[in-house]
């Protein structure tokens, strides 16, 4: 049932034994609806069982198996083989260190995640018994976009800021703020705002939009920022002319 | 080997695992939580849920309809206890997840909404658009992050429980970026690590649903419960096998197979007419449509493909606006992994494994037999999904037992003598990593991880799928043994103590062999057909010597021993399960 072979050029890295990434190159029988990950898949059973990469649910989902195809962020289960050409370059990430193969160390995201605080700060807690919040469609409109982030890392890995500088808080953590910043149920705002609005913040961001073109999800980080950014500007003014009204 | 002391210990950081840890942190800050898990928590598979979460909220609906629904549903096999606490505790703990961000999908006055699920009387399904799971992990990890108690563990994977004296101290993990074995001592251990769906080739279930759990508490002496009731959903994609939501039937999809015929009126769910019906049809339960479409192919209806029969699931009425709001995701996967858009074409689908209603046998509490020891979620079996899950409670389930057994493994810590001192705690620690560092070091051996699992995988399809017989069970019964005794001989080609997914690959596929054995062994001593376990040999129900829960109890060397405990009947006797025009 194969219908095409290609090359599969494989970054690999043990630290224990490397001391510099090579590749390594491999020859797969392909089918043509194939996604990359599948090829990877064929590779580590039946070809080489040294090969560490991350995925597990294979519909684009998990966000585990983000990786740089022919220079390009991309998750490997939702590339498809015909749409490379015979050689396809797989390589861990860029902006992260390596782990080893195609894993990348991802504690400088996780941390990052957490600081923005992305979890609803309520006005006062609600009991349980007195039932839901009430949230029209609109309202849900607002923020929905932003609640699509599946974590996969492709937009700091397209991000020149973060490549330049990893302090910068970076794109999905900033969307995920401006997530709960729009939510009717929450008024963290200024809460968020000493990490959000600092210089690693949003500020940071040079308005490339690379990470909107990556995300697998049309979560448009861009546009999460560039928002916060106009939201930010106007405290930092009405801190001036209306100091009492600090929220 | 270095020791971490913890209050409670939690294994997995799905819906469940999450849940539990932050009960645990809300019953006592002070309380340190270890919350462990093989893959970061938004990769669990929590995240690939799509229709929704069950709970009655609407003045439409009873707390006793979702009761016997539920009950009808499994056949019977449910614990009517478990099932009382479960549906009332349910809008209780939707709401609760409401409260802290979950995007449920509005109506228009802003208040949550519903939709239709198979063998539901009302509609009665949360839902947030088709990625329920995906918003209710995210959610609930975003959530976690609030709570300095709980100290996450990502990247590593738990190999054994550490049980001396009927108790449980704590488990052994490796930490995967260094191949190094920790001890996690606590007071109280809660597993939570999801199904096992991964023993079958075609599955919904991502890679990492390898029972682990299950296993690791089967070995330590708990049994493993019903274990022969694996559901196959019926609609998967041929060849992904990736899940296309009952939602979509739900929100008014239908099955026809290769002659536009909807079938499923053949096989005691009709009349087709009037459209969209609840019990009816497409809305009927998963064990009765994946047994019709069986039927449809042995009877040459279904439509060849590469990847084996399908019949079509057409939502070509529903229009493009309300797939696009109801039913994206669906909308995607259909167009990027087989290339249909289901505004213009019906969906090729097929039925894939999908949930293990079976699991770790605990009671109501999520408590085990051995103390310090609970479970909750798919690992776990309570049992409120008897012979066949409903749809859309198993989101639920993990929220509801995931907060009860966080509940119940903070009391036990907080109590006095949970930190009993335990001879033969740190040799048991000692002996785990014992056990990773010979199959690490082991040279010479003959099988390799993918090959073993390959056969595995072959010898339960083969033997345990939507119909079985004696003569099958039998053959898959050996074939597993066989396989077991194969598994001494695995040998990693991997020698590197980073990131090593071959010894990774290779624990789980240990898990999955003693599941799988548990599995065929329970399915071989049923014989009757009841819910989603389906004998060609004994094809009535037989509550006579089979309302029971059937009990695997692990051998290291020979198949399990089968034993049987009650089933909990309260207020619903058992009866014929009806559906379709019968039932109303």
């Amino acid at each position: 049932m194969s219908d095409r072979t290609i090359e599969l050029e494989i970054l690999r890295y043990d630290p224990e034994q490397d001391d510099a990434p090579h590749f390594q190159t491999y020859t797969v029988p392909c089918q043509e609806d194939w996604v990359v990950l599948d090829a990877i898949n064929f590779v580590k059973e039946n070809l080489d069982r040294t090969l560490s990469y991350r995925w597990s649910c294979h519909m684009a989902v998990c966000g585990s198996c983000g990786m740089a195809l022919n220079g390009e962020p991309a998750l490997a289960c939702h590339a498809f083989v015909r749409d490379y050409p015979e050689r396809i370059r797989i390589e861990p990430l860029q902006n992260f260190p390596i782990e080893r193969d195609l894993v990348v160390v991802m504690d400088d995201f996780m941390e990052k995640l957490a600081a923005v605080r992305p979890y609803v700060i309520a006005a006062e807690e609600k009991d349980v018994e007195d039932g839901e919040h009430l949230q029209t469609p609109a309202e849900l409109a607002r923020y929905k976009q932003y609640t699509a982030c599946i974590n996969c890392l492709l937009c700091y890995s397209a991000c020149p800021q973060y490549g330049l500088n990893d302090s910068f808080i970076g794109p999905a953590a900033l969307a995920l703020a401006h997530r709960y910043n729009l939510d009717s149920r929450d008024v963290g705002r200024s809460a968020r705002e000493d990490v959000v609005a600092s210089n690693p913040g949003i500020w940071e961001c040079s308005f490339v939009g690379a990470c909107s073109e990556v995300c697998p999800k049309s979560v448009d980080p861009a546009a999460a920022i560039q928002q916060t950014k106009i939201a930010s500007s106007g405290d930092y003014f009405m801190k001036f002319l209306m100091p009492w009204k600090r929220k | 080997m270095e020791t971490i002391n913890t209050d409670v210990a939690i294994i997995g950081a799905g819906g469940a695992g999450l849940r539990a840890a932050i009960a645990v942190a809300e019953a006592d800050p002070s309380l340190k939580v270890a919350l462990i898990s093989k893959v970061y928590p938004m990769r669990s598979h929590t995240v690939a849920a799509e229709g929704g979460a069950a709970g009655v909220i609407k003045d439409n609906d009873s707390f006793d309809n979702h009761f016997h629904d539920t009950v009808a549903g499994g056949d019977w096999l449910c614990d009517q206890d478990a099932v009382d606490l479960f549906i009332r505790e349910a809008p209780r703990e939707l709401t609760r997840i409401e409260h802290w961000g979950c995007p449920w999908s509005r109506e228009a006055d802003g208040h949550v909404a519903v939709r239709p699920f198979g063998g539901m009387k009302i509609e009665r399904t949360w839902y947030a658009a088709d990625k329920t799971g995906f918003h209710l992990l995210h959610t609930l990890f975003q959530t976690s992050l609030k709570y300095a108690s709980i100290e996450r563990y990502d990247e590593y994977y738990s190999t054994d429980l550490m049980v001396t004296d009927g108790r449980c101290h704590g488990v052994a993990a490796i930490e995967i970026r260094s191949g190094q074995v920790r001890f996690f001592r606590a007071k109280a251990v809660i597993i939570a690590t999801g199904g096992a769906g991964r023993v079958f080739p075609f599955t919904t279930n991502g890679a990492i649903k390898t029972g682990d759990g299950m296993a690791m508490a089967y070995r330590a002496g708990v049994p493993l419960k019903d274990m022969e009731f694996v559901q196959y959903h019926p609609t998967g994609l041929p060849g992904t096998g990736i899940l296309i939501t009952e939602g979509s039937r739900g929100e008014g999809g239908i099955l026809v197979n290769r002659d536009g015929y909807r079938y499923l009126q053949d096989y005691a769910l009709g009349p087709p007419d009037p459209w969209p019906r609840k019990k009816a049809m497409e809305l009927g339960p998963r064990d009765r449509l994946s047994q019709a479409f069986w039927h449809e192919q042995q009877k040459g209806r279904t439509i060849s493909t590469d990847y084996g029969d399908v019949v079509h699931l057409d939502l070509r009425h529903l229009g493009e606006a309300k797939i696009d709001e109801r039913l994206p995701m669906v909308r995607e996967l259909s167009r990027s992994y087989v290339g249909v858009d289901p505004v213009h074409e019906p969906i090729p689908v097929r039925p894939v494994v999908h949930y293990t209603m079976g699991g770790i046998d605990t009671d109501i509490d999520a408590a085990t037999c051995v103390d310090g020891l609970f479970a909750a979620g798919e690992c776990a079996c309570v049992s409120i999904n008897g012979a066949n899950r409903l749809g859309s409670n198993s989101l639920t389930e993990l929220l509801v037992f995931g907060a009860r057994a966080g509940q119940a493994a903070a009391e036990l810590a907080l109590g006095g003598n949970a930190d009993a001192a335990s001879n033969g705690i740190q040799s048991a620690a000692d002996s785990a990593e014992g056990r990773v560092l010979e199959l690490f070091r082991r040279n010479g051996g003959t099988e390799s991880v993918a090959g073993l699992r390959r056969d595995m995988n072959d010898a339960m399809e083969a033997g345990a799928g939507i119909y079985r017989d004696e003569a099958m069970l039998r053959t898959c019964c050996a074939r597993i043994q066989e396989i077991r005794e194969r598994y001494r001989n695995v040998v990693l080609a991997d020698k590197s103590n980073v990131f090593n997914t071959d010894l990774i690959e290779a624990l789980e596929l240990g898990s999955m062999i003693e599941v799988a054995s548990a599995m065929a062994c329970s399915a071989l001593q049923r014989r009757e057909s009841r819910g989603s376990h389906q004998r060609l040999d004994y094809p009535d129900r037989d509550d006579t010597d089979y309302l029971r829960h059937s009990l695997a109890t692990y051998s290291a060397t020979d198949l399990p021993a089968i034993d049987y405990s009650d089933v909990t009947i309260t207020r619903s006797q058992p009866a014929a399960r009806v559906y379709g025009g019968a039932s109303e």
